[in-house]
């Protein structure tokens, strides 16, 4: 019997070996094309996301104007519902005995825009149906608060101006405020 | 004769009645218990898992959908693109379960004989990945891809013009197969219905193997040694699921209102609805008081409720009912059962307060989003 030693084949040559005679990179060579790597990868990363993050800063951003002048008081008849500024601006004006208010067209429940159903006076919501008076109030369906109001006032021209930025909340007590409707 | 099965149909439909029904009947067709089984055998429900009870059910459904397609209400909501899945899904949901109780009825029957379950003898039991197994996929997807493509030819999907934000179609629906998270949507708060609860379904299910541990039922179809959870799961899958998207999908019509399925959908249908808090029940109806203003003082009855329903009734069942339960799968396993079991039911117990006493929330606290 021959004293043969099987060898398993992935063993033959040590890594030394083949580093000596120059084919494979040794410990010092390999560290360096890990660093850079890692270094590549870095800088790759780094960019990806500082082109991602200048992409949320818009050259130019369109806003729609926040404030709005929609008429004259007496353009409203009394406790009447208009909806023409709600496609373009987002808002019913409202206008009972006493005040004209600026409600907000978008359902205290999940957002979307109720529809102002004149015959059954009252806003009903498509999505889960919400339903709220015309002075804003919830009283049907899932919508946990009343409509938000917008800040009204009369400008230097009697018109009536509508400002988005300031809202104010029934639940905070808000409508209390004399800024959130117009005594007429 | 057509007229009364259309207006039997729409009472029925009715949410509270149809809902009732459903509820009654799961038992029945699933049942839980000794005392169900009995009652199950002695209506012959269980004929349903037989051949002509398959014949029945499908003949049933296809009775209905084609009234529906001869209705001149009807036809509108079943003949839409976004619908046709629905109409797929009652079809093979039907023909799935009917697939699966059957075996399983079977199996209960020769293990109460003593005899091992169908599936040992079965000299197909083994297939060979390849090349069985991996055919009958090809095939399979063969066969999906040319019935999809068919039918992308033959209707045209339905787009709508571009989305405005300031008009809401009416009714806005979600496609199809989101309709039964918008149903809970109309008992629950946003982030209840459309956050927590979702989560809790994958969650819920992805529990399941963790606490019910039992091994039998392990390879095989059957019913009976699991069922307490088939009835637990197909209540939650068929009623709170699946029921619920047939609700949205055909009897949910303008202004988010009922609608029978033979009913014209009236704009201007007028339901009358007016949704009090329990806190407005307790001091207002009640108590003839006003809303107090502190906010904790003003809910604590919510919050009783809800602490009750989710902390003290679990305690109480472990000591009582559910006591075997308990002790067999221990306390670990029994919150976490408990946690996603009582939310699920949470849902029915929500829908009857809103339908029985216009109750809106539990907790109300608008002030900081948190209503329950
Ligand atoms: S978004 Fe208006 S009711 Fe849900």
């Amino acid at each position: 019997m021959s004293e043969e030693k099987i060898t398993p084949t992935a063993s033959v040559g040590t890594s030394t070996q083949n580093s000596e005679n120059g084919k494979e990179m040794g410990r010092r060579g390999f560290f360096k094309w890990l660093s850079l790597g890692w270094i590549a990868f870095a800088g790759a990363t780094g960019g990806f996301f500082t082109v991602m993050i200048r992409f949320l800063f818009p050259n130019v951003l369109f806003e729609p104007p926040q404030t709005l002048k929609i008429g004259f008081p007496n353009d409203y008849a009394t406790n009447t519902v208009d909806i023409r500024y709600k496609k373009s601006f987002n808002i019913w004006v409202v206008r009972d005995e006493e005040s004209i208010f600026a409600l907000s067209t978008v359902c205290t429940h999940l957002g979307c825009t109720p529809n102002w159903l004149r015959t059954e006076g009252k806003f009903k919501c498509p999505c889960h149906g919400s339903g709220f008076r015309m002075t804003g109030i919830n009283f049907e369906g899932p919508a946990p608060r009343p409509l938000e109001r917008y800040k009204v006032s009369l400008s230097n021209d009697g018109q009536i101006l509508v400002d988005k930025t300031k809202s104010f909340k029934w639940e905070k007590g808000e409508w209390e405020n004399s800024e959130s409707f117009l005594v007429v | 004769m057509i007229e009364t099965f259309k207006s039997v149909i729409d009472t029925l439909s009715a949410p509270t009645v149809s809902f009732t029904l459903l509820t009654l009947l799961t038992p029945l067709i699933f049942p839980p218990t000794d005392w169900f089984d009995k009652l199950n055998r002695k209506l012959g429900i269980w004929r349903l898992w037989t051949k002509p009870g398959l014949w029945a059910g499908m003949g049933f459904i296809t009775f209905f959908f084609i009234v529906g397609y001869f209705d001149p209400n009807f036809n509108i909501t079943l003949t839409k693109p976004d619908n046709f899945p629905i109409v797929l899904m009652v079809y093979s949901m039907f023909f799935f379960i009917w697939l699966g109780m059957k075996k399983a009825y079977i199996n209960d029957d020769r293990l109460a004989e003593g005899l091992k379950p169908e599936e040992y003898n079965d000299p197909d039991d083994k297939v060979l990945v390849w090349p069985d197994l991996v055919y009958i996929e090809f095939i399979s997807l063969i066969l999906f891809m040319v019935f999809l493509i068919v039918w992308s030819i033959l209707v045209a999907a339905p787009l709508e013009e571009p989305a405005n934000p300031a008009s809401t179609p009416n009714p806005s629906k979600a496609p199809w197969y989101f309709l039964g998270l918008q149903e809970m949507l109309v008992y629950f708060d946003p982030w209840l219905a459309g956050i927590v609860f979702p989560m809790f379904i994958i969650f819920g299910m992805m529990a399941i193997p963790y606490i019910d541990t039992n091994p039998k039922g392990d390879g095989y179809y059957s019913f009976k040694e699991r069922r307490i959870g088939i009835f637990i799961f197909m209540y939650g899958w068929l009623i709170l699921w699946l029921f619920l998207i047939v609700i949205g999908t055909f009897f949910r019509g303008p202004n988010w209102n009922f609608f029978g399925p033979f009913e014209y959908w009236d704009p201007h249908k007028v339901v009358p609805l007016n949704n009090v808090n329990l806190s407005e029940y307790l001091w207002v109806k009640m108590l003839s008081t006003g809303l107090p203003t502190n906010i904790m003082l003003r809910e604590f009855m919510g919050f009783l409720v809800v602490f009750a329903y989710m902390f003290v009734f679990p305690i109480l069942l472990a000591k009582t009912w559910l006591k075997d339960l308990f002790e067999k799968i221990g306390p670990i396993r029994y919150t976490t059962l408990m946690l996603f079991g009582l939310s699920m039911f949470s849902l029915p117990i929500k829908m009857y307060l809103r339908w029985f006493f216009n109750l809106k929330y539990i907790i109300a606290i608008p002030e900081w989003f948190f209503n329950i």
